[in-house]
């Protein structure tokens, strides 16, 4: 543990506008911007979460009841927009990303403040435009992949309407990308290499890398099939000479990359709450370092295999089989990374450390359906079923919004200065990984019995299943009330945190809770050795130059 | 990468959360790549389509050379010419670099009327069919850059009148940025033009 203390200096003047009204001004404060992602990205969680709890509803009978089947439709359609565009990724990339990097980093602010703002401020009127079509015109019915020719013959308002959102929050996405990596490569405290970086910030730059890369292949797709729909051109019309399968190849080469976009944040978020609740350092960083980049150029090229049903030729076939095969390499050795770092770890069972251990649990089964379905006998068999919608569903829920859940639990009194209950957190936990594991764990034997997905009814033997994943999307909307009910009452009454209550070092816990404007008083502190739990200080050797000759020092 | 060149303000305290002024061109570029994937999937698309849709019979799709190689040294000599502007203000000329930021704005203009020219005397339209559709797309989002990009040059234009415009020698930031991005156009021309007339 190397942190020089800053000399004493009188605090800067604040210029910001203070109070709760900043959180709802064009602030360019990062943590002011981080926590307008987090609060807004939930509120689209419950809406999509309602949402979900429609399609649930509906789904608990073989036959369309609860509403009608165009509805449902629209439903379903806005339940994985919202999800995907709204919460997921603003939340692990913008929430945490813009909270947390420029302390990472040693930084007073992101590189580009102003960007920030802008590229926030994108988002709630590209909810609220989604949202309210609903009630307007009727939403988009083509799900969020907006297959043409589905898109081109459904009501073409809604469409028009989800295609300006989902530009407007890829063009935020892409602004956060630039930001993310401007900061993280430019914006370094003197003296701090790489590789001592935090694995956030790793993950947070493989992850705006594909973002850069691929967010603006989706954005001229769908202003392509705008002309589709507004213009009658034929680029996607095979009645008008056109090709779909173009455009799955050119949707997929985003939403592929997207798959990481939502999860490798996690990965790094999880990253860092595993070696604080662990009394550990996080094993193996540099095979952790290399495994985040060969995912993000693997990432790049396996998109196909979302295609195999699609007339794709053999060897194509074959590429991205082979292709995705691999991602499990990295993704795995990622996986064993964390459980070394509990191994043998002073283990805290508390929320933060529960939802991390529940992440790993989930997500590693999503991992191995997502293997299964990288092979294609297997794939088609099961193609548009029920197995594809729960290996999402393990990946982006039992993965990503666990470590959201599991990173509120572990910054939220860096947040607010105040702890969380933890007995609440704890029920939150049991009620979240019980609920989610019986609402989508039975969704593979439906897909492998051959439910299809994205239909109002289906068949009368799939009844019992379905209402047992319909209790256990029950237990999941239950499971936010006692959430709900500690942010706000800690927020309001909780005990004090300190500035670091659960004695880590990483910088963003070097500073008082909340930190001030400036992020430090005086000098942001070095940190060298983010991991170092569990060496006495006297035992390190602060000579090494490497995060990785000093982790070989101590165990 | 060990570019830890770290800004003056990074190390001590002040008041005010300013973009950084050092970091403003790595993040156009970074803009630029991305923006260069835009086009990707454009020229993707029309390859793809080109290899494996064939044009039903009677559709037609015929580009000419003569106009678009004008317009391809219309782009390229006006890069040469904002080089020049960016030389310019370096010297602390800024008479001779607003004469040849007109010039290059009035080359860029020129190729736009060229792009319309062609553009009505093509024999296909935007939805005649899906070569002509997919060739309007990506030649007018390109139009829509040099038409930006035209603004640009005139807007920097105006900020380095003299006396008190923001564009010195000592800090030239706007044409830097505006020259990036031209010659980024510029370059995406170059691409547009082996892939969509020459192949």
């Amino acid at each position: 543990m190397t942190i020089s203390l800053p000399p004493e200096t009188s605090s800067p003047p604040r210029l910001q506008p203070s109070g709760w009204l900043r959180y709802f001004s064009f602030s360019v404060d990062h943590k002011v911007i981080g926590l307008q992602y987090l609060v807004c990205g939930f509120v689209f969680y419950l809406i999509g979460g309602a949402l979900a709890g429609a399609i649930r509803t509906e789904l608990t009978s073989p036959v369309s009841d609860f509403m009608a089947r165009d509805v449902y439709n629209q439903v379903l359609t806005l339940h994985g927009t919202v999800m995907i565009f709204l919460w997921i990724v603003p939340v692990v990339n913008g929430a945490f990303g813009n909270y947390l990097i420029p302390f990472y980093v040693g930084a007073r602010d992101m590189a580009f403040p102003r960007l920030n703002a802008v590229a926030f401020w994108l988002i709630p009127p590209a909810g609220l435009m989604l949202i309210t079509s609903y009630f307007l015109t009727g939403a988009a019915q083509s799900g969020w992949t907006a297959y043409p020719p589905l898109s081109i013959t459904t009501p073409a308002t809604g469409q028009i309407i989800w295609i300006l959102s989902v530009l407007l929050l890829g063009g935020s996405s892409i602004f956060g990308g630039i930001n993310f990596i401007a900061t993280i490569l430019k914006l370094r405290r003197p003296g701090l290499k790489l590789m001592q970086l935090p694995m956030y910030c790793w993950a947070m730059l493989g992850t705006s890398i594909l973002v850069v890369l691929s967010t603006p292949v989706l954005a001229g797709t769908l202003v392509l099939l705008s002309f589709d729909i507004v213009a009658h051109t034929g680029f996607f019309n095979p009645t008008l000479g056109g090709n779909v399968v173009v455009y799955q190849h050119l949707f997929w080469f985003y939403s592929h990359p997207a798959v990481y976009i939502m999860v490798l944040p996690a990965f790094g978020l999880v990253s860092e709450i595993l070696p604080v609740h662990a009394r550990k350092p996080l094993f193996g960083y540099v095979t952790m370092v290399y495994s985040i980049m060969a995912i993000v150029v693997l990432g790049l090229i396996v998109w196909a295999h979302h295609m195999f049903t699609s007339g794709t030729p053999p060897w194509m076939r074959l590429f991205f089989t082979i292709a995705t095969a691999f991602i499990a390499v990295p993704t795995g050795i990622k996986f064993f990374n964390w459980l070394a770092t509990l191994w043998g770890g002073r283990i805290s069972l508390n929320s933060a450390m529960l939802f991390s251990c529940g992440f790993i649990v989930n997500f590693v089964l999503g991992g191995i359906t997502g293997v299964a379905l990288a092979q294609v006998p297997f794939d088609i068999h099961v193609h548009d079923t029920y197995f594809v919608v729960a290996h999402f569903h393990y990946i982006v829920f039992g993965g990503s919004v666990f470590v959201i859940f599991a990173s509120i639990y572990h910054w939220y009194p860096k947040f607010t200065g105040r702890m969380l209950n933890e007995d609440l957190g704890r029920l939150h936990c049991a009620l979240t990984f019980i609920g989610f594991n019986l609402c989508f764990g039975p969704q593979h034997w439906l897909g492998l019995n051959g439910m299809p997905r994205r239909v109002a009814e289906y068949d009368p033997q799939f009844t019992l299943i379905n209402q047992i994943s319909s209790v256990g999307a029950l237990l999941m909307a239950i499971s936010t009330l006692p959430f709900l009910w500690n942010v706000i009452h800690s927020a309001l009454s909780g005990p004090v945190a300190g500035d670091n209550p659960w004695k880590a070092l990483t910088p963003e816990w070097l500073t008082s809770s909340p930190p001030p404007v400036e992020n430090w008083i005086g000098e942001a502190p070095l940190v060298e050795e983010p991991y170092g739990y569990g060496v006495p200080p006297d035992e390190l050797d602060l000579t090494a130059t490497s995060g990785r000759d000093l982790w070989s020092s101590g165990k | 990468m060990t570019t830890t060149v770290p800004t003056k303000d990074q190390n001590h305290s002040h008041g005010e959360h300013a973009e950084h002024p050092d970091h403003r061109m790595f993040g156009l570029a970074t803009f630029l790549v991305a923006d260069a994937m835009t086009f990707a999937g454009f020229f993707a698309a029309y390859l793809t389509f080109k290899a494996v849709n064939p044009l039903p019979d009677g559709a037609i799709y015929e580009l000419e050379l003569p106009l678009p190689i004008l317009n391809t040294v219309l782009l390229l000599v006006s890069s040469a010419t904002f080089h020049r502007a960016g030389q310019a203000i370096r010297q602390d000329d800024h008479g001779r670099c607003r004469r040849w930021l007109l010039i290059t704005a009035g080359l860029g203009l020129a190729f736009l009327v060229s792009q319309m020219v062609e553009y009505f005397t093509l024999p296909f339209g935007l939805t005649d069919n899906l070569y002509a559709s997919t060739f309007f797309a990506a030649t007018g989002f390109h139009g829509l850059h040099v038409t930006l990009g035209a603004l640009m040059i005139l807007i920097v234009w105006w900020q380095a009148r003299q006396p008190q415009g923001r564009v010195t020698a000592a800090d030239h930031f706007p044409l830097e940025a505006a020259e990036l991005y031209w010659h980024f156009v510029d370059g995406i021309w170059v691409i547009l033009f082996v892939i969509l007339y020459l192949l």
